[in-house]
């Protein structure tokens, strides 16, 4: 699982109010590189919320990015490079993603997380 | 890349070993689901450099169709975990990334306008009355450029109300009807393959309310 795709992710248990972010607990991490898009991470950069994105990144045991990050950053080849990598290369592999306000636990194995909810929790 | 170049590798995709009729898994064939992606490209660029849903994924063929037409990101959901095992593998044998999440498209709550366009074969709600405007509903929501696809071409002015009206879309249109020819695929089909007339669809999501959270 890519952090674009933890970035966007909430608890979806009935009455759960701030799902997002997810917490992360990792048992094993992927890379796999890909060619950098300059044009869609600009244009991606406003839609990410940094501080769970900075958040994942570190837990995934990446600790380059910074914790803040404002649109002139974008200049900036060497910031591109490590938003590129922490967005898109950095995979969880196997792990666990926790709900923030119940604790639940939903389980990533193959970098696939499984969102399913028991019947009581929809 | 061509469109036969694109229907011949979409031909060599495994499909379902044991469909589940509950979950309507039809394979979207290679004729449709090429042509339904070649078009989103082609006429109105919403694959290239963007963020892809495909929605109900099965064995993958949208969503991996999406990332050999150059989607940034694909991102293939469904709610079981069989079919996501043949997608995942049909992924890897052509060498495309995309991430998969297992989720009841009911139940998933994005955060946010991350998602361009989502493209999806629905359950027609053939079985379960509806279940195809439940994906519909969602896949409004998340999306904020466009959404491709495919209902019964019978309920043509019922898929057109229901985006318009009720899931805030503020464009619905009908690109192609085309002849899904479903194997016989289950004990209760009679016939060997019968053929439906299906729409393919292209909304476009209204401006507000991205995202499914609260």
């Amino acid at each position: 699982m890519r952090l674009l795709t933890h970035n966007m992710l909430s608890s979806n248990i009935k009455g759960v109010s701030s799902g997002f972010p997810l917490r992360i607990e990792v048992e094993k991490v992927v890379e796999k590189q890909v060619e950098m898009n300059a044009d869609f991470l600009r244009n991606m950069f406003p839609k990410i919320e940094w501080k769970a994105f900075a958040y994942a990144a570190k837990a995934l045991g990446y600790s380059d990015l910074p914790e803040e990050a404002d649109s002139s950053q974008l200049n900036s080849q060497d910031f591109l490079q490590k938003f590129h990598h922490a967005l898109l290369e950095l995979h969880l592999e196997e792990g666990v993603l926790i709900c923030p306000e119940t604790g639940r636990r939903f389980p990533v194995n193959r970098g696939i997380p499984n969102m399913l909810l028991h019947e009581d929790e929809v | 890349m061509k469109l036969k170049q694109l229907e011949s590798l979409l031909g060599n995709l495994t499909q379902f070993s044991t469909p589940k009729i509950q979950l309507e898994q039809y394979p979207t064939g290679p004729h449709i689901a090429s042509r339904m992606l070649y078009t989103a490209e082609n006429s109105f660029g919403d694959l290239a450099n963007k963020v892809v849903a495909d929605f109900g994924c099965g064995c993958g063929t949208l969503g991996i169709a999406a990332a050999l037409l150059s989607a940034e990101n694909v991102l293939g959901i469904d709610i079981d975990a069989e079919s996501l095992g043949v997608a995942f593998t049909n992924a890897e044998d052509l060498e495309v990334d995309i991430t998969f999440l297992q989720c009841d498209i009911r139940n998933l709550r994005l955060r946010g306008e991350i998602i361009d366009t989502v493209v999806m074969n629905p359950p027609f709600g053939t079985r379960k009355k509806g279940a195809d405007m439940d994906f519909l509903c969602v896949a409004l929501k998340v999306a904020s450029s466009a959404v491709y696809s495919l209902h019964k071409s019978t309920t043509r002015e019922h898929v057109k109300k229901m985006a318009l009206r009720d899931f805030n879309a503020v464009s619905a249109e009908v690109l192609y009807e085309l002849q899904f020819d479903v194997p016989q695929l289950y004990r209760f089909h009679k016939k060997k393959e019968v053929d439906i007339a299906v729409d393919l669809w292209r909304f476009v999501p209204g401006r507000r309310n991205h995202g499914t959270g609260d």
